[in-house]
């Protein structure tokens, strides 16, 4: 099995589908000759053509409506925004119309279509491309959004992302893009939507996280084992909507102590749904509050205090000793 | 390095073929038959008694807030005209006359504007999208499909329409170089009803027209008088041809007026002169191709009678189905339906607990 980075196994999941099925097509901005400003979709102009692989007008909002079109015409269009923070120029077409074909025309026009965007912080980059803006798409009914955590498991979800019948908003951690290696076999993989799963077993506490603040919160988890005896079970989210919250809601009858971190603002963020359901569903069996690491309800700042503003393994370490000694 | 010009042998042209007399220029008469020239003007007929229907039903309570199409049914009827039933149709929100020509029912719409989704359904075969509120937001998604055709190498066109304030929106411009970019089979149908809301024509834009933004494109424009039947026939047949033989998208811009409120909750005393709606109600689509036919000997008095009485008719009945239609609407879980392909379990939940919550209330209203 080859080691691939995320970007690695992305390409492999899109090369992949775009062999099998001559329904799938990709848009957006330098994604064509440019293989995308991160490589994602490099050599697929080469393999496919400018007819499947469509460098597009600089226009992010005509890029997902005509994905819409496609996919109303049988078409299973895989559109990308160069960076999430330049998505909201499109949000008027996912929120009025991607997300509510199926429900407006009471089935007759379905939307698989899949809308890819680097996201999040920590990689020095300019305004508008740090952002972790996961709960506007999780807030809107009709549409799925998932966020991968590893090359291996990022190519399977996104094979199963452009085969779902609904659209899907797919984020990809950036930090992460090319952090690590992995294995990803040559043969066919999926990852069903709507399922999170658990990265590390454990009785003591539950940490939950998804995206590149996965590996912080294992990092944290490892050192909670080593050096203070503590096992954590740690369940890498995957589908932020919608939530497999049977998973978690299992783990904390367990644990009883739940720490859930994330990089996107805390406020209204997803970390307040996920409390939400532990309340309803396993609120006897709670042992302590519920911990969040978050980023802070602000701007994300420009990169010379963009470590200050994610979690760190550091805040992720005191959250879970707040968690345990309650 | 000095200022020069760059020369733009563009102009605009406009086409006029039946005056607001009913006089008409020979030269420019499309091939048409007598029994398609009747088809016209039946389904400009239908649409105004079902538009004045709906305005009725709306004023005793029984529909909600809908967008009148009154002066509207030449640009609507003589685009659409033009379409095979495999060619796809995009309206926005005040199709009325367009919608029912491609087979939507009154009854279908009747229902939509009560309230009720399932009047949005459109049936498997019609390739219709549906009602587009956003402005300007449906033409993206024509460029789409267009695109999606022109990879499938098959002979279909794209019609879509939008109003005069559409021009303004960043979805039209994205759409229109989209379509040019690529080279897609669409036909962008423009209803320059003069009003936006409140807003007027000039006060929308600076450009002497609307059909002139093409030129930024690279793609044909033409403007005609959209109140005439024959002109927006014409016009539409050249591009729709053109669109199918693999010449790309064109902008037309169809001048016409609305006659009555933009919709059903505003005013338009408010905002404009009765002076100028008197003037188009000289230029009324209806009664000019009415004349022409009458003078052509394709229609006489009786006939036009007879049709009307015919319609009447046909819209009781409607009116009727839909009634019947919407009394076994009252489910209200029916909102569920059509989110997802499957119900994810959590909205499984709250379906289910919901309904175990209706049931409960109406155990309790029982005792």
């Amino acid at each position: 099995m080859p080691e691939l980075t995320m970007v690695e196994a992305l390409n492999l999941a899109l090369k992949q589908e775009m062999e099998k099925d001559d329904r799938v097509m990709v848009l957006g901005e330098d994604v064509g000759v440019d293989g995308g400003v991160f490589r994602v979709t490099d050599g697929l102009i080469d393999a496919f053509g400018k007819e499947r692989v469509m460098d597009t007008p600089l226009a992010e909002g005509v890029i997902v409506g005509a994905s819409l079109g496609m996919a109303a015409y049988g078409l299973r269009p895989v559109c990308e925004m160069q960076f999430s923070g330049f998505s909201y120029f499109a949000m008027h077409q996912v929120e009025g119309h991607v997300s509510r074909l199926r429900w407006r025309s009471q089935g007759r026009y379905t939307v698989p279509m899949v809308i890819r965007m680097p996201y999040g912080a920590g990689v020095h980059a300019l305004e508008h491309h740090s952002e972790s803006k996961e709960i506007y798409y999780a807030h809107t009914p009709g549409l799925k959004m998932v966020i991968p955590s590893s090359p291996r498991n990022a190519r399977a979800l996104l094979v199963s992302a452009i085969r779902d019948p609904d659209p899907v908003v797919f984020f990809e951690p950036k930090l992460i893009y090319r952090a690590f290696r992995e294995e990803v076999p040559e043969e066919e993989e999926t990852f069903p939507l709507g399922k999170s799963r658990i990265l590390r077993e454990g009785n003591d506490l539950t940490l939950i996280a998804y995206g590149a603040m996965l590996h912080r919160t294992l990092e944290a988890a490892a050192r909670l084992s080593e050096e203070e005896g503590v096992e954590a079970e740690v369940i890498d989210l995957v589908t932020i909507h919608p939530l497999d919250d049977k998973l978690f809601t299992e783990s904390a009858r367990k644990t009883g102590r739940i720490v859930i971190v994330h990089e996107a603002h805390r406020s209204f963020g997803p970390a307040g749904e996920i409390m939400a359901r532990l309340i309803e569903k396993s609120f006897f069996y709670l042992e302590a509050p519920i911990q969040r690491v978050t980023g802070f309800d602000v701007i994300v700042p420009f990169f010379a205090r963009e470590q200050d503003y994610l979690p760190t393994v550091p805040r992720i370490l005191a959250a879970a000793r707040q968690a345990l000694s309650a | 390095m000095p200022r020069k010009e760059i020369k733009l042998d563009h102009s605009i042209e406009h086409l006029s073929i039946l005056d607001e007399n009913g006089r008409l220029d020979q030269d420019l008469m499309p091939d048409l038959s007598k029994e398609q020239l009747l088809r016209f003007h039946r389904g400009m007929l239908l649409a105004r008694r079902f538009d004045e229907r709906l305005l009725l039903l709306q004023r005793q309570g029984h529909i909600g807030t809908f967008a009148p199409v009154k002066g509207q049914e030449a640009a609507q009827i003589g685009a659409v005209a033009n379409l095979k039933a495999e060619d796809w149709m995009l309206p926005a929100f005040r199709e009325i006359a367009a919608i029912l020509w491609r087979g939507t029912l009154p009854s279908a719409l009747i229902i939509f504007n009560a309230g009720y989704n399932e009047g949005g359904k459109i049936p498997q075969q019609q390739r219709d999208f549906p009602n587009a509120v956003p402005v300007a937001s449906q033409l993206p998604h024509g460029v789409g499909i267009a695109y999606g055709i022109k990879y499938r190498k098959k002979q279909e066109v794209v019609l879509t329409f939008f109003g005069d304030g559409a021009t303004s929106e960043g979805d039209f411009h994205e759409a229109l170089n989209f379509a040019a970019v690529f080279e897609v089979p669409a036909v962008f149908i423009c209803q320059n009803n003069h009003w936006a809301i409140s807003v007027p024509r000039e006060k929308q834009t600076k450009s002497k027209t609307l059909a002139q933004k093409a030129l930024a494109y690279g793609i044909p424009g033409i403007q005609v008088d959209g109140n005439d039947v024959l002109a927006v026939y014409a016009a539409t047949q050249e591009a729709v041809e053109r669109a199918r033989s693999g010449g790309g998208p064109t902008l037309i811009e169809c001048v016409t007026y609305r006659l009555t409120m933009h919709t059903t909750v505003d005013d338009p005393t408010k905002y404009r002169q009765e002076e100028e709606v008197k003037i188009w109600e000289k230029r009324d689509p209806l009664p000019r191709f009415q004349k022409f036919l009458q003078e052509a000997g394709h229609l006489s008095e009786k006939d036009i009678d007879d049709l009307e009485k015919e319609i009447k008719e046909h819209l009781d009945t409607e009116w009727s189905e839909a009634q019947q239609q919407m009394e076994k609407m009252g489910n209200p879980l029916d909102m569920f339906e059509h989110v997802y392909a499957q119900l994810p379990p959590y909205l499984q939940e709250q379906k289910e607990a919901f309904s175990q919550f209706i049931e409960a209330q109406k155990e309790a209203d029982h005792a």
